[in-house]
């Protein structure tokens, strides 16, 4: 089937109320709601390991472990394991795609905050929770906020294999596209989602400039 | 002020980090510790506030035993600097001066008033550095702002990690001038910890050399430099810092060995050249033997030059009247000096060979370097200029 401009608008046209539903659930429910989800666990989490030894061996290792399951197989696990079908599986999968690059950052930023400065803090009279709070956070800001924005790229792409399991999102007209041979649909689902992933890394990488403490901006 | 009862601190079973020591620090004091690297100075340092837990016995701080302080209270009270100097990079400069106010729960506007005065203390122009960042600024004035946040709650105590360890040898020696400009005025009891002798001789109203987690010696400068305790405080001192009277130093250990010398018979224009080539005003004329004949001045050459005739060394010198000999004192070179025209002295032997030459520079080096410990002793040495400070202080405290 060829596919020109025209064509393809005319199938958006055609769609138009049912590609804006999709976008949007792609980009809530599929998007930000999973991310949300992992920020706050992993920032919690990344904190917690950077203190403690054990945490962090553990958290790592299950955070890996999720990250290195094939997206596809992840669903099928999950369905087999009684999530269901439709965006419950899908949301949960996403969510734990996402840990690891937030959890990996919290950790790191934390740990690379320099000893001088812990220091300094301590010696002026800091407890540990003003020190996590004035100093390791703020100076691990920006590594988090990488991690954040990581994952919900990540999250972008992914989200569209889960139409597999009737989860909704762009991946509806992709997966119904490949099966109708409608290349024109597939491309609707296609190009959205990956403008979607591009503006998405602009935004947070300007928000994260943004709210980087001034100081420490380059 | 600060009391040391017995403290011992053991990492792994055997090894002292500091063994059973015992040390007292009157209120207002400057006590540096000083020693070799892993003596146990900086440890000693951190147990004050309580970075570090002694193994074994007790550390007072007036009269209470720091066991039973709070470990973030007792440092809130307890002003420190680091080496590394720990500026937050992600707060302003009042920000982090004004943090130990803050973590008092200070008023901000009585914190931002107090940053101000602080920061015009050391010359910094509140308007133009209070927003600046840390990266903005160099590692003297950071570490310049790193004494004022020690400093900002006013406490009675500040402790100093090698603070000046990191900057290069002019900033370090003007930080050093301005803490004890600053000492001079505020009064602190200070700790102050280095491996650099020459900044303990040259900051401390007391010095506690220390080896191996135990105390060496203690002492005033003067103390250390003229009965150092054994051969290990020598060598750490080093040889030449040792105190002599002028009477003991000799002449020919002080004099300039090779002069610029010139033959009798050297042209005006020649003895110009190398006075200019040596960057000296004055030049020795001596004879095939070694005699010295007398001293031409870069005047006497100029005249001779001037005059149009071509006269030589020998005949534009003027005669010396003052000379010292190699074995007399530095003391005895010192009357003569005085009525030395020229601002120097040659050196002969008995037989009127020239051995070297005294300048009036190295004649002042000398007698300074032998009278400074004692002069920088002097507590009320600098009151002039933190008289106004004192009362910037006194306003807002």
């Amino acid at each position: 089937m060829e596919v020109t401009l025209s064509s393809l608008w005319a199938t958006y046209l055609e769609r138009s109320a049912k590609f804006w539903l999709l976008t949007r659930e792609h980009f809530l429910l599929l998007v930000v709601l999973p991310v949300t989800m992992a920020a706050a666990v992993a920032i919690p989490l990344g904190i917690l390991a950077s203190k403690q030894r054990w945490i962090q061996v553990t958290s790592l290792a299950f955070a890996n472990l999720m990250q290195t399951i094939p997206s596809l197989a992840l669903l099928a696990i999950l369905i087999a394991l009684g999530a269901g079908i439709g965006n419950k599986p899908a949301i949960i999968a996403l969510f734990l795609y996402s840990l690891l690059p937030i959890l990996r950052n919290t950790y790191t930023g934390i740990k690379n905050v320099d000893n001088a400065l812990l220091e300094a803090a301590r010696g002026m009279g800091m407890t540990a929770t003003q020190i996590l709070i004035m100093v390791e956070l703020p100076l691990a800001f920006p590594v988090i906020m990488a991690g954040i924005r990581t994952a919900a790229v990540i999250c972008v792409g992914l989200a569209t294999l889960a139409a597999f399991v009737g989860g909704g999102g762009l991946g509806d007209f992709i997966v119904t596209g490949l099966g109708m041979v409608n290349n024109n649909l597939t491309l609707l689902g296609a190009i959205p989602a990956a403008v979607m992933a591009l503006l998405l890394d602009y935004i947070l990488g300007k928000l994260e400039y943004w709210l980087t403490p001034r100081g420490l901006r380059i | 002020m600060v009391k040391f009862e017995n403290v011992s601190k053991v990492y792994s079973p055997g090894t002292y980090a500091v063994r059973s020591l015992n040390l007292e620090i009157a209120k207002g004091e400057l006590v540096v510790l000083v020693g070799p690297s892993g003596c146990g100075k900086t440890t000693t340092l951190k147990m004050v506030n309580r970075l570090i837990e002694p193994t074994m016995g007790r550390i007072f701080i007036n009269g209470q035993d720091i066991r039973y302080v709070n470990p973030a209270k007792l440092r809130r009270q307890i002003g420190y600097v680091i080496q590394q100097i720990g500026l937050f990079p992600h707060m302003t400069i009042a920000q982090n001066v004004g943090l130990v106010l803050r973590l008092l729960n200070v008023p901000k506007k009585e914190r931002d008033k107090r940053v101000d005065a602080l920061l015009e203390m050391v010359g910094f122009d509140p308007k133009i550095y209070r927003n600046r960042y840390p990266r903005e600024l160099s590692g003297g004035q950071q570490q310049r702002i790193g004494v004022l946040r020690a400093l900002a709650a006013d406490p009675e105590i500040i402790l100093m990690d090698e603070p000046f360890g990191a900057l290069d040898p002019i900033t370090r020696e003007q930080l050093q001038d301005e803490l004890k400009k600053l000492q001079n005025s505020l009064h602190k009891t200070i700790i102050f910890v280095t491996h650099d002798m020459d900044e303990a001789i040259k900051l401390a109203d007391r010095i506690v050399v220390m080896r191996e987690g135990e105390i060496v010696q203690v002492g005033t400068p003067e103390e250390l430099l003229r009965n150092p305790a054994n051969d290990f405080i020598r060598e750490f001192i080093g040889k030449k810092r040792f105190l002599r009277s002028p009477e003991e130093v000799l002449v020919a250990e002080i004099m300039v060995e090779d002069p610029v010398t010139g033959h009798p018979e050297v042209g005006a224009a020649e003895a110009f050249q190398r006075m200019q080539r040596h960057q000296v005003n004055s030049m020795l004329v001596v004879d095939e033997r070694g005699i010295l004949k007398g001293i031409l001045t870069l005047r006497g050459v100029q005249k001779g030059i001037q005059s149009g005739e071509r006269k030589k060394a020998g005949e534009l010198m003027e005669p010396v009247t003052e000379t010292v000999t190699p074995h007399e004192t530095v003391l005895a070179a010192a009357r003569y000096m005085a009525k030395s025209k020229y601002g120097l002295l040659p050196v002969v032997d008995e037989r009127g060979i020239l051995k070297g030459l005294l300048t009036n520079a190295s004649l002042i080096n000398t007698l300074v370097d032998v009278l400074w410990p004692a002069e920088e002793i002097d507590p009320k040495g600098e009151d002039k200029n933190g008289s106004n400070s004192i009362e910037l202080m006194g306003n807002l405290s």
